[in-house]
């Protein structure tokens, strides 16, 4: 059986600066698998180019069964692949209840939009209440919800994560990664980019810790979380 | 002498055909930030687009019947020439320096010109266009053209049309959220390159309606009449706040009213005498802008470049 996601040797480059040099990984259905690593690794380079925001100069991603890299960006999410990006990007200027819409915008079942729209204010109350204000008048915390649950309105097979827990309380931040586990348990596979290592690790079935464009070492979240090398750079033991 | 209320109607109906095309420059900046400085050609080809229409039916053929013909003559040319510019001259450059564009865009106006001074029959001078029966109109102290009410009326219809389709439509929604986020769009799935043709050609549409009106309105139209009209749309649509279509519409209102008022009244003023008429309409257009933008950089109805990240 093959994996829901195979990224095999991929590069990605800014002009001449290659930011990605040549990483292969998997995401099997229905595993939480987590990208760890410093500023600037290419974590974002990476899921960027899983959406088709960005090609590749070389590799293959072949995303259930079908090869990603020619594929443009709009017809990915359709495939099943949805990408909360890094910095929230929600739509300011459009409602809550219209951002999520558009998570939903290949979708033609209304009825079922309109459930999932309460299903993400049943996880999220702050945006129920909000649901007719501007989506920039939100605290980034509350973006970042936004966020997340519009990736879901798509129904997601694979729903990649950048940094969901930047800019939140403690609180906020528990809630982001106790939902991720939810999201898990009802089916929906996860590959999650955070700062936040130990949160991180502790919930990934696979976890690969990324460094100046290379995967320099990879294993279960257990593993890492009990690696020496990552307790001292990532999780600031000494 | 033109009574006050005559110099605000006269303003109102120049206002309104620089607002229509205005709508072209704000759509296609709004969206992927650039200048279609070629859009005032696209203007005068619909205007061309109709009259050939207009020339090609049988003799006789009654003006009212005429019209609709002539505004779907003068859209397929403008918006197939929008499309095509956006097509074949912008998109491979974008992405590259600004400059690059607007040497493109000078060079399609000339080329567009060119093409109707050399081909299109007798063009070298002004062609007479039909012109529309009855009138002029009186109400109280205005004396209102037939092709003034056509104006008006097109410009009113068109932007209930086009504010409805903005905020309503599921292409609509998707236009907002491509000029509030391109690449994000991307990700729920939007075709943003589908998304800036439709602004290209909704562009294109307005620009034949104005063409058309303002054939109509002036009884002739001329290979160059591009070129002004369409650097007093640009100013209109800078004026309102670029990327916002309401601020289109409301800029080329302004700046009609404005220009009307100032080419009638400036000259009374003491020591102003050679500074007034239509000559020097255009002076006081551009002065107007640049008082606005000193006071409102972003526009009437723009928002703060901080308010659109
Ligand atoms: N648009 C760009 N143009 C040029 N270089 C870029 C661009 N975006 C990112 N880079 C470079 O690519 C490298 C990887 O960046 P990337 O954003 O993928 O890192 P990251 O792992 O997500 O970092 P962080 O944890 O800070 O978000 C960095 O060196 C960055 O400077
Ligand atoms: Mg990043």
């Amino acid at each position: 059986m093959t994996a829901l996601l195979e990224v095999e040797d991929l590069r990605v480059a800014y002009g001449k600066i290659e930011a990605v040099k040549g990483i292969s990984f998997s995401v099997e259905e229905g595993q939480i698998v987590t990208l760890i690593g410093t500023n600037g690794a290419g974590k974002t380079t990476t899921l960027r180019t899983l959406s088709g925001l960005l090609k590749p100069v070389g590799g293959r991603v072949s995303f259930n069964g079908k090869a990603l890299t020619r594929v443009p960006a709009h017809r990915i999410v359709a495939l099943g692949l949805a990408h909360s990006p890094e910095g929230r990007h929600i739509f300011p200027r459009l409602t809550i209840e219209q951002n999520l819409q558009l998570g939903a915008f290949l979708r033609k079942d209304a009825a079922g939009i309109t459930k999932d729209i309460q299903r993400a204010y049943d996880l999220f109350p702050i945006l129920g209440e909000r649901r007719k204000q501007a989506a920039g008048t939100l605290s980034g915390g509350e973006q970042q919800m936004l966020a997340m649950g519009r990736a879901l309105m798509s129904q997601p097979k694979l729903l990649m994560l950048d940094e969901p827990s930047m800019g939140l309380s403690p609180i906020m931040m528990q809630k982001i990664m106790t939902t991720i586990v939810e999201l898990k348990s009802q089916g929906t596979t996860i590959l999650l980019v955070e700062q936040n290592a130990q949160a991180a690790l502790s919930l990934a079935d696979q976890a690969h810790v990324m460094e100046i464009g290379t995967i320099k070492l990879s294993g279960t979240g257990q593993d890492l979380l009990h690696d020496e090398g990552v307790r001292k750079t990532y999780l600031g033991e000494d | 002498m033109h009574t006050l209320p005559q110099q605000l109607a006269n303003g109102l109906f120049i206002g309104s055909m620089y607002g229509l095309i205005a709508i072209g420059y704000t759509m296609v900046y709004g969206i992927v930030q650039l200048i279609n400085f070629a859009h005032g050609e696209i203007y005068m080809t619909g205007a061309f687009g109709a009259l050939a229409v207009w020339t090609n039916l049988p003799d006789g053929t009654s003006i009212w019947l005429a019209l609709p013909l002539m505004l779907l003559g003068g859209a397929i040319v403008s918006v197939l020439i929008a499309i095509a510019a956006e097509r074949f001259a912008y998109r491979p450059l974008r992405g590259a320096p600004r400059l690059a564009p607007l040497i493109t865009a000078i060079g399609l106006s000339l080329a567009l010109q060119q093409a109707i001074f050399l081909w299109y029959p007798g063009a070298d001078n002004a062609k007479s266009f039909p012109q529309l029966p009855g009138g002029p109109y009186h109400v109280g102290s205005i004396s209102i053209q037939s092709g003034d009410i056509f104006l008006v009326c097109a410009a009113v219809v068109c932007m209930i049309g086009l504010a409805a389709f903005v905020r309503t439509s599921r292409t609509g929604r998707a236009m907002q959220a491509t000029a509030q986020d391109p690449d994000t769009a991307q990700l729920m799935g939007i075709d943003t390159n589908r998304i800036i043709v439709i602004a290209f050609a909704i562009g294109g549409f307005f620009a034949a309606v104005a063409g058309l009106a303002s054939g109509l309105k002036y009884g002739q139209v001329k290979y160059d009449i591009g070129f002004q009209a369409g650097l007093k749309a640009f100013t209109a649509a800078v004026l309102g706040g670029i990327g916002n279509i309401y601020g289109a519409m409301l800029g080329g209102l302004v700046l009609g009213i404005a220009e009307s008022c100032a080419s009638a009244y400036v000259s009374n003023i003491p020591g102003m005498q050679q500074l007034g008429g239509g000559s020097w309409a255009n002076v006081w257009a551009f002065v107007l802008l640049i008082v606005v933008l000193l006071v409102r950089p972003q526009g009437l109805l723009g928002e703060r470049v901080a308010d659109r990240a």
